[in-house]
């Protein structure tokens, strides 16, 4: 059924973090590596050592730079499907492979209901879904529902893999639909924020904003702020560094 | 949006078809169209040969053509499952209007009544498919409420001008055609030029400050793309027509849909004769599909999705 449930008892989904993010792309890399044997399988790859590949990926990092100048940042901006509460890709799916699951809020295609007709990915507005050229199918994120729910592996690893490989804890997963729960917690904490909140989907991902620079440490380096009585090689240097800043 | 050649097919023949079942439908409903075996085969043949070759170019851009049928399940919520329901739906009243016209001596209410239901649903299916484009909100270009009114006149227009040229083949004539199609012609002309003018001036209304929630930071630009080469969402979302090409490809399309048309159906009827109306007539609707045809190209090279925003377009 491609209807959407009227309410889901999680609201499962990622946060993610731009401020700590560093752009490392092991999210991306553990994601294909876990779902190109997982549920998506098989997440194909066309050309992979010639002059034009190209792939299936679930998770993307693109890498922004926003405002001017001294005050521009890079800003490392993982993108993957949302899991959004009113995801027009699932109503406009006319086989019902696209679905969104009442009991935890994640969209799911299945493979042997889709047709192909790439109709779902028009309806994305974030780029979510890639169709598998070779597969004939669409494929998206899953929140790895073949790894949260899985008493095979260690209870550590019943998270996404991209959140299990962030090396700096820029991912994190949890119950976005208890406000009670970290990720909530994080979010409310933090000013998490959704992506195009206009077009109206209510995506349950949420992303951190990077944090606000401290001031002191834009204008006045260590060796600038050396005192009367520092050493004579520290005044030095704060003298070169005085007549070089000039 | 990338052009899919099969889509672009499957809009504009079984467009065609399903706007000459409209006409046929609608002169049978009101009582207009005498029985006629030579006629019925000819014109109804038409229709079903265009919808059905449509519907199955329609299949040729799915990636599992064998589980189409499918795509009946979900016309709850799907304006895609919905158009393949309607317009495989079409075929029974037409097929009681083929009988009726063709092979029985009076035809009676239930003839006239599935001209008209024939008609309906033609035109219901063409609806359909407009609506699948017009409901993406992710499109500006397709999220449009002239979308669906320039889709049912091209049905009109290009069926029309069949009918025309299939009634100068058959030796017969219907009145007033011409000028319902003529009327049709310029109606449509109007709202493709009037969409154009609406979808230049509109707002951008999604920034990439919006898509990736940096705007507090300031002006946002690219840096680093995810990957070197382009993706499936850059290569169907991403496609792009130089604005001059399009400029003179508008201008294409007003002349081969519409003007040539126009001046041709004049032709057929100032000029006496036969042969000069057929050749006119048929002319004019194989300019006319050449013309929609191109239409529906533009309809696709000249959309802008909103998840190009990830990919270095500033607004969508």
């Amino acid at each position: 059924m491609t209807s959407l449930p009227a309410s889901t008892g999680k609201k499962l989904g990622l946060v993610i973090d731009l401020d700590t993010c560093v752009g490392c792309q092991a999210c991306a890399t553990s994601c294909k590596e876990w779902n190109a044997g997982g549920y998506s399988a098989p997440l194909t790859d066309e050309d992979p050592h010639g002059a034009d590949p190209t792939g299936t990926w679930l998770n993307r990092v693109h890498s922004f730079e926003a405002g001017e100048g001294g005050d521009s940042r890079t800003v490392h901006f993982p993108r993957s499907c949302l899991h959004c509460e009113e995801p027009a890709c699932v109503t406009v799916c006319p086989t019902g492979a696209s679905y969104k699951r009442a009991e935890d809020g994640i969209v799911l295609v299945d493979p042997d209901l889709c047709i192909g007709c790439k109709l779902c990915s028009w309806a994305c507005p974030y780029g979510a879904r890639e169709y598998d050229y070779s597969d004939g199918v669409m494929k998206k994120c899953t929140l790895c529902v073949d790894r949260i729910y899985n008493e095979h592996i260690e209870p550590e690893d019943r998270i996404p893999a991209c959140v299990r490989a962030c090396p700096t804890g820029a991912r994190h997963f949890g119950d976005l639909g208890d406000p009670a729960s970290a990720v909530s917690r994080l979010v409310a904490e933090r000013g998490g924020f959704d992506l195009l909140p206009e077009i109206g989907y209510k995506p349950v991902n949420k992303y951190l904003p990077p944090r606000q620079r401290r001031a002191a440490t834009m204008e006045k380096s260590p060796i600038a702020l050396a005192s009367a009585n520092a050493p004579t090689t520290d005044r030095l240097f704060a003298f070169i560094d005085r007549v070089l800043s000039r | 949006m990338h052009p899919a050649y099969s889509v672009i097919l499957f809009t504009t023949t079984s467009g065609a078809g399903l706007g000459l079942l409209a006409w046929l439908g609608a002169y049978a409903g009101l009582g207009l169209l005498a029985p006629n075996w030579a006629l019925a085969v000819l014109a109804l043949g038409a229709a079903f040969l265009l919808v059905t070759i449509g519907l199955v170019f329609s299949t040729f851009h799915l990636g599992r053509p064998a589980r189409a049928w499918r795509a009946f399940g979900q016309w709850r919520s799907s304006w895609l499952s919905r158009e393949g329901i309607v317009a495989v739906a079409t075929y029974v009243p037409a097929a009681f209007l083929a009988y009726g016209w063709g092979w029985l001596e009076s035809p009676g209410a239930v003839w006239r009544l599935s001209g008209l239901a024939a008609a309906a649903l033609a035109l219901l299916t063409v609806y359909c498919t407009a609506m699948i484009y017009a409901s993406l909100k992710t499109i500006r270009h397709w999220h449009h409420p002239l979308v669906a009114p320039v889709y049912l006149a091209l049905a009109l227009a290009t069926g029309g001008l069949l009918l025309q040229a299939l009634l100068f083949v058959h030796g017969s004539a219907l009145r007033p055609l011409a000028l319902l199609l003529l009327a049709v012609l310029i109606v449509s002309l109007m709202l493709k030029r009037a969409y154009w003018t609406a979808v230049d001036n509109a707002r951008r209304s999604y920034t990439v400050e919006a898509a990736t929630g940096l705007g507090k930071l300031g002006r946002v630009r690219p840096l680093d793309p995810p990957h070197t080469q382009p993706n499936f969402v850059m290569r169907e979302m991403g496609y792009k027509v130089a604005r001059k090409h399009a400029l003179r490809l508008r201008r294409a399309v007003l002349l081969v849909t519409f003007l040539i048309p126009i001046a041709l159906t004049l032709v057929t009827v100032l000029l006496p004769g036969r042969g000069v109306g057929t050749f006119a007539a048929l002319l004019a609707f194989v300019s006319s599909m050449a013309g929609v045809a191109l239409e529906r190209w533009l309809f696709f090279a000249e959309a802008e999705h909103v998840s190009m925003l990830y990919y270095g377009a500033q607004a969508a």
